[in-house]
């Protein structure tokens, strides 16, 4: 049965929606846009802000468009006297709780309250400044996240976030009336509590109150130190996202031009992250054909299965607050970020002929949980933190602006070598599915010696934004040394997001559902909707970039990541063979079970 | 003293390992110990499958579900409208003087500590103060001194 | 506009006694919609404040096909100058509690709350060996509805119908968007009748009497008598049954001093009538509604420290999530300060109201919705009191 309509006018023009749709998306059919701060696509709606308040007919008080659903012959106006009035009073009292020293913000000409200040053309000196009395508290202990209280104006956007899209709930609202605000637990520090450094609060915050803890000084200072050799590596989502942070429109893949723009910033190398992203799926999908080899042969119960990935680092924080018992199931492999650190200090300045001291590794990574990542402990296998400085997408595009570079008008120049090489596979880490995808069309091929049986290697059942996905590949006619596996059906799940890992993972915990091989990606979308990629984002953008990253996958040559020419000479050179000694002790790591509180 | 983990399990009894019980459980806990704790707030979340900070988010929703130590005795003198007519300035002064603590304070020994509080619903007969659940109406200094008197005799 | 005499009525807490099991037996031997048609022809309107019809609302929640339905007694009374529902909990609870019991045959509801403040905790153990024998009654009545009790925790605004319901959900009494209301979603998101103490007990008495006595009390628009909570410079403070439509002349006239500046109706929230406009209001829904709290100032008190009193309450008890209510509470509290100080020019008074007037049309809810009355009626009345 389909919906009811609702017949109503806006600005006197009438429209005919479905039942339930709220005054906010009819107003948006007839092209009137209403301002809004609270409200979020990704997220349920509020109605707290009231920024989005217009006059209905009849009516006492003025609904919130966000919040208020159409009813048959509502009379509204979008953009009556009241409404204007209210509208500004409301854009007044928010910025008067609001630290707004502007020009200093790190959110300067990024944030959506400037912007309705600017439109609504505030007064801010009308109502008295409150927020020097409220006693707040920046919180920059975290690696990742800066917390300033000072700046937030309550919309709860991160709290539903952090609550809704990543069941972390890390943040609430605390307090009530004058002293309401957005803390954690106790208002201990971010870094001290169950946070995964995530970065979606980031990403859906208004205004400057949650950013990235920024490295682009340090990053400046090493580059410009001719002492020291600096190599920058790119994760594979930074390629299709970079572009929305430099005026382009989502969905730009600027492979190229990023490279350029990078050895103009003066990194002595530009190389790319998804040389180790293939390194990543012959060692982990090494480790899961072992894995299945111990537990369906040697009959070993140590051996934890379903096995999980382990190149997102939220999902790693997480599922070490969350399931401390399920960590055995963990790929040991490090993320290719990790890998690539220890090689570039070790392999990379052997190759180069540079002492290991003088080499500073750089990344930029989608992602804030990834400088969380590279400050853990473990991390320094190559004998030195093997990742120097993390920055965001956003971090790098800001150097962009800052060292006068006309991006747009760039030449593609191509990655340096070594450790620039890359396949479709690794490209595809960007997405959510694409680790299992890239896994699958090396690991199919070493098993049976034949590729993965999808219409030009493109495995559609792992790809989308549904929140969990599932696929089951049967093998058959294997080589004689898989004979184990000949008829298995290996069987398969994917989450993104981690309210929908959670989903996943209970159902793994209470063995409702048993799987051999799960790839979790802590943001909606994979990396191409991380923590550290451009603002906004919501399903239409997330998409946008996933058609870019498949694009991207497609124009490649090499799509396997087993015919990276770069890793199979890294194998002959270097490491030996995958899950060897050097392997062991240079790209596998332990995790450590943590407060579930 | 009950033990905490007790006092939960009671009312999750009744009410279920539910979002539901968590304000009588909030409530249960501070009628026993006058506040709520860290490790108290950690095994509520627990035991009703929260985060830690959705439980301390709607403990510090609430006046009377403290998340700072409080005495044995908290004293609530109303300060809203017809109380403060009625003269609660001179009540707050005087248990001021009597417990030698300001507002917000709890005495060294932990046995009182001084607040105020919105309406508590006896405008008829301000001012009044609330210690833990009992209510004193009418006050003077006199009887003032004599119920916190009373109170630190037993 | 018709205005009543002063003139005490004795139906709450009536002298004579009711046997709530007789009114119940009565009930029960007629259908729901009779029941819920007598409380719609008589008039009654909830008596917390907002004065929603109280037979519509039931009518609403059982044309409603949920299968769990909830009646809920709101006795959250927090509203400065209120302490109505607290008398009537201890001096009346069965009338209330047989209210509710009405309601639940009404809607077909099977489980009642009353969720009751914090500072009334007191009350709990009489009050639940009281529920106990209730309930008992019930079961022997053969009528499948049981009362529980849940406690607020100082908080002003889980008076508001959804802030309660997410308070006794285990969640911060936060107010929800509207619609949904209580009638299709409230408590656990199902059918939910909230009524007020006092509107309950008057479902009991007329059921008892039928809708023809309750109707010959009041006005057109204000049918019935209700319970008042008298306070401040008055030598009869306490709790009078009334009816209603009295003119606040008449009302001063009986509960003054003789030196009478203004009467605040309806709590902090509410109308500052002053001494010039005793003559022309009436306490009704025509006039100056209330739940029931008559503040009565006299000429030696400072209406800015009433002021300032009022906001000092709602910047605290604001839930504080919708940006009007949350930051307007300590705009308006701040300005008069900074009024009376001489930092801000009087004319700020006016920006303030003006901010008051959005709040009072932009918040999410009826707190912020309602700050406005007292401000701009004491602004209006007594400016110069604000600034000198």
């Amino acid at each position: 049965m389909g919906k009811f309509e609702v017949n109503l006018k806006i600005n006197n023009i009438p429209v005919t929606v479905e039942e339930g749709t709220t005054i906010l998306d009819a107003a948006k059919k007839l092209n009137f846009r209403i301002p809004t701060l609270c409200h979020h696509s990704d997220l349920c709606v509020a109605g707290n802000c009231r920024v989005c308040v217009v006059e209905q007919k009849g009516a006492k008080a003025l609904p919130a468009a966000c919040a208020t659903p159409v009813s048959e012959g509502m009379d509204i106006s979008t953009n009556s006297a009241q409404v204007r009035t209210a509208r500004r009073h409301v854009i007044e009292l928010l910025l008067s709780e609001h630290r707004s020293e502007c020009t200093s913000c790190y959110k300067n000409g990024k944030c959506e309250l400037q912007d309705l200040a600017n439109e609504y053309r505030v007064n801010e000196t009308t109502f008295m400044k409150l927020v020097e009395n409220k006693g707040y508290t920046i919180d920059d202990f975290s690696p990742s996240i800066i917390k300033d209280d000072s700046k937030c104006i309550r919309c709860q956007r991160c709290v539903r976030t952090c609550t809704e899209m990543q069941s972390v709930s890390a943040l609430a609202v605390v307090n009530k009336g004058e002293h309401q605000k957005i803390a954690t637990f106790m208002n201990k520090p971010m870094h001290s509590v169950v946070c995964t450094n995530c970065g979606q609060c980031v990403t859906h915050c208004p205004t400057g109150a949650l950013i990235e803890k920024n490295y682009i000084d340090q990053v400046w200072d090493v580059i410009n130190n001719p002492e020291l050799h600096v190599v920058v590596q790119t994760a594979p989502a930074v390629r299709i996202g970079l572009g929305e942070s430099l005026d382009l429109s989502p969905g730009n893949r600027v492979t190229g031009k990023m490279v350029s723009a990078l050895r103009r910033l003066g990194f002595d190398s530009v190389l790319d992250t998804d040389f180790t992203a293939d390194l990543t799926i012959l060692e982990e999908g090494t480790e899961l054909l072992t894995r299945l080899k111990k537990a369906l042969v040697d009959k070993d119960t140590e051996t934890a299965l379903p096995m999980t990935t382990s190149c997102s680092p939220g999902w790693v924080k997480f599922i070490e607050h969350k399931y401390p018992e399920l960590l055995p199931n963990v790929s040991t492999c490090k993320s290719p970020q990790q890998m690539f650190g220890a090689l570039a200090k070790t392999f990379y300045a052997q190759k180069k002929g540079l002492k290991a001291e003088k080499v500073v590794s750089i990344s930029i990574m989608p992602c804030t949980a990834k400088k969380y990542e590279a400050n853990r402990p473990e991390m320094r296998d190559s004998g030195f933190q093997d990742v120097d400085y993390v920055l965001t997408t956003r971090e790098l595009a800001m150097m962009i602006r800052q060292a006068g570079i006309e991006f747009a008008s760039l030449p593609n120049e191509k990655y340096d070598s070594i450790m620039g090489d890359s396949s479709g596979a690794a490209v595809i880490f960007g997405a959510t599915g694409g680790v299992m995808e890239a896994a699958l069309r090396t690991a199919y091929e070493i098993v049976t010696g034949r590729e993965v049986p999808f219409e030009n290697l493109d495995i559609l059942p792992v790809r989308g934004l549904e929140g969990v996905k599932e696929a089951k590949v049967l093998i058959e006619n294997v080589k004689p040394e898989w004979g184990f596996l000949e008829g298995a059906e290996l069987s398969c799940a994917i989450a993104h997001g981690l309210a929908n890992a959670k989903i996943l993972m209970d159902k793994v915990k209470s063995g409702e559902m048993s799987y051999h091989f799960i790839e979790i990606m802590a943001c909606p979308g994979g990396c191409l909707g991380g923590g550290g990629q451009p603002i906004p984002v919501n399903n239409e953008i997330r998409e946008a970039r996933m058609k870019a990253i498949y694009e991207e996958d497609s124009s490649l040559k090499i799509r396997k990541s087993h015919e990276n020419p770069e890793v199979i000479a890294l194998y002959e050179q270097f490491l030996g063979e995958p899950l060897g000694h050097k392997s062991h002790e240079l790209l596998h790591t332990h995790y450590t079970g943590r407060k579930k509180y | 003293m009950t033990d905490v983990k007790e006092l939960i399990q009671a009312k999750v009894k009744c009410i279920g390992a539910k979002r539901e019980a968590l304000m009588p459980i909030l409530q249960a806990i501070v009628e026993e110990k006058n506040y709520l704790n860290e490790e108290d707030m950690i095994q509520v979340a627990e035991a009703l499958d929260l985060s830690t900070a959705d439980v301390y988010g709607t403990a510090t929703f609430y006046t009377f579900l403290d998340t700072v130590p409080r005495g044995k005795y908290v004293i609530r003198v109303c300060k809203t409208i017809s109380c403060h007519m009625a003269g609660k300035d001179e009540i707050v002064d005087t248990l001021k003087d009597l417990l030698k603590v300001d507002l917000g304070e709890t005495t060294p020994d932990k046995n009182f500590t001084l607040m105020q509080a919105n309406c508590m619903g006896w405008c008829h007969k301000g001012p009044v103060m609330l210690v833990n659940d009992d209510i004193y109406t009418e006050l003077t200094k006199d009887k003032v001194i004599k119920i916190i008197h009373d109170y630190m005799g037993s | 506009m018709e205005n009543k005499k002063f003139k005490l009525v004795d139906i709450i807490f009536e002298t004579e006694g009711c046997d709530v099991g007789v009114v119940l037996d009565r009930v029960l031997k007629r259908t729901p919609d009779d029941i819920i048609m007598d409380m719609i022809d008589s008039g009654l309107r909830g008596r917390g404040g907002a004065g929603f019809p109280t037979g519509l609302k039931w009518k609403f929640t059982r044309s409603e096909s949920a299968y769990d339905k909830y009646i809920i007694c709101n006795a959250d009374e927090g509203e400065p100058g209120t302490f109505k529902d607290r008398e009537i909990l201890e001096k009346v609870p069965m009338k209330v509690f047989t209210g509710m019991a009405i309601a639940g045959y009404a809607i077909d509801a099977k489980e009642g709350f009353i969720y009751i403040r914090g500072e009334y905790r007191f009350l709990q153990k009489k009050l639940q060996s009281q529920i106990d024998e209730f309930n008992q009654m019930l079961e022997n009545k053969g009528l499948d509805f049981k009362i529980a009790l849940r406690w607020g925790s100082g908080a002003y605004i889980c008076g508001e119908e959804s802030a309660l319901f997410e308070s006794m959900e285990g969640k911060r009494g936060e107010p929800r968007n509207k619609p949904p209301y209580p009638t299709v979603a409230g408590f656990r998101n199902k059918p939910t009748v909230i009524n007020n103490v006092e509107t309950l007990v008057y479902a009991t008495m007329i059921n008892k009497y039928g809708a023809d006595k309750f109707k010959e009390l009041g006005t057109r628009d204000s049918r019935g008598s209700k319970v008042f909570s008298v306070s401040g410079d008055t030598p009869k403070a306490g709790i009078y049954e009334l009816e209603m439509g009295l003119q606040v002349s008449e009302f001063v006239k009986e509960f003054g001093d003789g030196d009478t500046k203004a009467v605040q109706i309806g709590g902090a929230g509410g109308t500052c009538v002053p001494r010039k406009k005793f003559e022309d209001m009436i306490i009704g829904y025509e006039g100056v509604p209330t739940g029931g709290s008559m503040m009565i100032f006299n000429s030696s008190r400072s209406m800015y420290n009433v002021l300032h009193d009022y906001l000092e309450f709602f910047a605290e008890e604001s839930c504080g999530q919708c940006t009007p209510c949350r930051v307007g509470c300590q705009q308006l509290l701040k300005g008069i300060e900074a009024v009376k100080r001489g930092e801000r020019p009087p004319s700020y008074l006016d920006d303030l109201k003006s901010l008051a007037a959005s709040m009072k049309i932009a918040s999410k809810c009826g707190l912020g919705q309602s700050v406005a009355n007292p401000f701009s009626t004491i602004i209006d009345n007594f400016r110069e009191e604000v600034i000198y």
